[in-house]
């Protein structure tokens, strides 16, 4: 996919994240298979689970729980899943909520063309329904304590921080080593003229190690909120 | 990029930044030279003069019209690079940075006047000395070789024609024939180098002469990511390569160029090719500065500036820093900060504080690539790490495939970094 086309695909992905944010926080840990079974309708006009279940629109969702993400022999996934599942992405109660949470912020150009599930409870639900399909039961790795389904979402307060861009601009020259200032793209994605609440996603999601890649989630790691603003905004500006 | 708008905008900034300088005002505009137009040297006179939007004079000194670069020259040797595309022009430095580019070497440097000299009777004055020569080899390193000997034993660990010549003679080879390579005692430029280099050259003998064999004389107990190198070397050219560490007399060898034998600890064998790595110590121009101490320039952390002279910074391999490895990728981190530094106290600019990071990709075989990398921050002693990551032995081929492939990308990302 195009640079120019991936963002402005993500900024209307992120209405959903926004949106989410705030709902549900005292769920249970792990949901309601029954009412995930209804939300499934979400998904089951691109998706097939079950005995019968084969390749469709999407990878169909079998064993989805401790599988390599993009791993399913013969489905022409996105680059950016297969990057991430190279990278060493594997499905999780965690990871399968931030991705259904907002495919296109956690995965920049996933060919998954869902806008997003809002509702944690409603994604603890359908995840809980999803897992009885995994194969090996004793495979499944348990939720762990951070996997409620309390929101993923970042808190809006991060994504409405004003980004300095002169000190964006110092920031970003850490960045122009491997990630080209003009925005081409060999091997290394470019991360210029992003909207600057994916730039922002992308880089906590780094930062929380949901997205995989250790160089990134290094270098995520150590910046804060502010400097994470920063590059958002110095980056959303380069031509 | 659009550099129309970044004047513009410049051009207010650098009006209320040099009055919020007033020592150089009244003086004309501050003065930068830069030695050394590499790593190190041409990322720091390209984000001085592209950050000052003209308010620093950057003269940058460098005897070559092409940089050829020493990363990717091992995979040039492997035969998945094109020698001419290690090659970068100093031409947009000039042109859309208004850097001005003296093609000359840097023979005196008077700290007290601020000048230098330059071999064709140049004198450059300067407010701000940026150093970044790269290695020389320290002398009688290897008892037999000298740089008079480095056609006959080529080193290619300079970029440029050296590694054109040790290719040449690794496919002259006879068949069987032997490759040595005498790898340097730490430390030294590029860590992961010269394994990178007996891996490429095994690619290399693969397809050309697969009897040859490989013999690594080594100083060094271990070496970095000996695992993965190790690794790889088993499962893709088993049985070509044997390493002779210290405790075999890896660290008692002499060469003899003419007769072309290596001595290991007195057992002297009969060599076709013969790459020697000799020990390193800092481009001589840094001692002729007078900023050594020993086989290196010492620079405090926090902006890379010379522990001897506040108005001299250090880039890049010739610097003693602490704990980063000798990269073009840390040279290149270094110069961003001490740019920085020398904005801000030649025009006042905003100076913010240093980080700097490392990541150094390698080439085992075709699309099996691995990286090993850490950030970096300033203590009061020196540029200490703050955390890192290394590939793991047993990674899938699809990993390996990316990390390759992202290393292509961070060629392309540095270099335009440093040439514009
Ligand atoms: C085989 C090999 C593979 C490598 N692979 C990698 C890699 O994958 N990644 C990585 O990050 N690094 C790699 N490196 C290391 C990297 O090349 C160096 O660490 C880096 O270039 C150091 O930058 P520098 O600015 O200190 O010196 P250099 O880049 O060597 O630049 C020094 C410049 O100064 C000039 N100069 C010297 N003396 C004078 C003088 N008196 N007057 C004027 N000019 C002068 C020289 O002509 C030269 O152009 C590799 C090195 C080798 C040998
Ligand atoms: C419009 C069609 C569509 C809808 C609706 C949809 N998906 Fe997908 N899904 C896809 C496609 C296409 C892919 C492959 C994505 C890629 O390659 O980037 C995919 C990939 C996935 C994957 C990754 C599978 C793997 O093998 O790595 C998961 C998990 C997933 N979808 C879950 C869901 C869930 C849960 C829903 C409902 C909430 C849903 N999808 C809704 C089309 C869809
Ligand atoms: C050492 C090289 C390197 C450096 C330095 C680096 N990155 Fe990255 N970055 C990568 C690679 C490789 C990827 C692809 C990761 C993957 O496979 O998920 C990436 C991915 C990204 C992405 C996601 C791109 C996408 O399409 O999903 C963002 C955003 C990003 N980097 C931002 C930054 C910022 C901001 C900095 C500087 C603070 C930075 N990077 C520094 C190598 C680097």
């Amino acid at each position: 996919m195009s640079p120019a086309v991936r963002p402005a695909a993500v900024a209307a992905a992120l209405g959903a994240l926004l949106l989410g944010s705030g709902g549900a926080h005292a769920a249970d840990p792990v949901g309601d298979v029954d009412r995930g079974e209804e939300i499934w309708q979400e998904c089951s006009a691109c998706h097939q689970i079950g005995a019968e279940a084969t390749d469709w629109v999407g990878p169909h969702l079998n064993g989805l729980f401790g599988r390599r993400a993009a791993a399913h022999d013969g489905f022409a996934y996105s680059d950016g899943l297969t990057r991430m599942g190279a990278d060493g992405l594997v499905w999780t109660f965690e990871t399968l909520d931030a991705y259904i949470e907002s495919p296109l912020a956690f995965a920049s150009d996933t060919r998954m063309a869902y806008p997003g599930l809002e509702d944690a409870q409603e994604r603890a639900d359908l995840l809980a329904f999803l897992r009885t399909y995994s194969a090996s039961p004793q495979d499944i790795p348990e939720a762990p304590r951070t996997a409620n389904p309390t929101d993923h979402g970042l808190d809006p307060a991060i994504l409405a921080l004003q980004g300095d861009p002169e000190y964006g601009e110092y920031l970003s020259s850490e960045c122009t080593t491997c990630h080209q200032a003009d925005g081409s793209a060999q091997g290394i994605p470019s991360i210029t003229q992003w909207p600057e609440d994916a730039f922002v996603i992308a880089m906590h999601a780094y930062k929380r190690k949901l997205r995989p890649h250790p160089v990134m989630q290094m270098i995520a790691g150590r910046l804060n909120d502010e400097e994470i603003a920063a590059l958002a905004a110095y980056f959303a500006t380069l031509e | 990029m659009s550099l129309n708008r970044r004047h513009f905008i410049g051009a207010s900034a650098a009006v209320s930044a040099s009055l919020a300088a007033p020592r150089v005002l009244g003086q004309g505009r501050p003065r930068v030279v830069v030695i050394g137009g590499g790593s190190g040297g041409a990322t720091a006179a390209r984000y001085i003069a592209k950050d000052s939007d003209g308010a620093i004079d950057v003269t940058l000194i460098e005897p070559q019209r092409t940089y050829y670069t020493c990363y990717f020259s091992n995979l040039y040797i492997g035969g998945f690079q094109d020698y001419d595309d290690l090659g970068h022009s100093y031409a947009r430095l000039a042109s859309d940075y208004g850097i001005n580019v003296v093609h000359d070497t840097a023979t005196g440097v008077d700290r007290d006047a601020k000048t230098v000299t330059t071999a064709s009777g140049e004198t450059f004055p300067y407010d701000k000395l940026v150093l970044s020569p790269g290695i020389d080899f320290v002398d009688g390193a290897v008892p037999g070789w000298s740089l008079a000997a480095q056609d006959a034993m080529p080193h290619a660990y300079k970029g440029g024609t050296q590694a054109a010549l040790l290719k040449a003679q690794i496919e002259a080879m006879p068949e069987g024939g032997l490759y040595a390579m005498v790898a340097p005692p730490n430390p030294y430029r590029c860590p992961p180098g010269p394994y990178e280099r007996v891996s490429m050259v095994a690619h290399l003998l693969t397809q050309v002469n697969p009897t040859a064999k490989i013999l690594i004389v080594d100083p060094k107990e271990n070496f970095s990511k000996q695992a993965l190198f190790e690794e790889g070397w088993q499962k893709h050219y088993s049985g070509m390569i044997s390493r002779i560490g210290p405790d075999f007399g890896g660290d008692i060898v002499e060469v003899n160029p003419a007769e072309m034998t290596v001595s290991i600890d007195g057992v002297v064998e009969t060599v076709d090719a013969c790459n020697v790595i000799p020990a390193q110590k800092a481009g001589r121009i840094a001692e002729i500065a007078g900023v050594t101490d020993g086989r290196w320039a010492p620079v405090e952390p926090t902006a890379m500036r010379s522990t001897m002279d506040e108005n001299v910074h250090v880039l890049g391999d010739a610097s003693q820093q602490g704990d980063m490895p000798k990269s073009g990728f840390s040279a290149n981190s270094q110069a961003k900060v001490a740019a920085m530094a020398i904005r801000g106290e030649l025009t006042g600019s905003r100076v913010f504080p240093a980080r700097y990071s490392n990541t150094c990709w390698s080439l085992i075989a075709t699309d099996d690539g691995v990286k090993v990398g850490a950030n970096y921050e300033p203590t009061d002693e020196k540029i200490a790490s703050t955390g890192s990551f290394i590939s793991q032995t047993g990674e899938d081929a699809a990993l390996r495939r990316q990390t390759y492939e992202e290393s292509l990308g961070w060629y392309a990302g540095i270099t335009a970094d440093m040439f514009g």
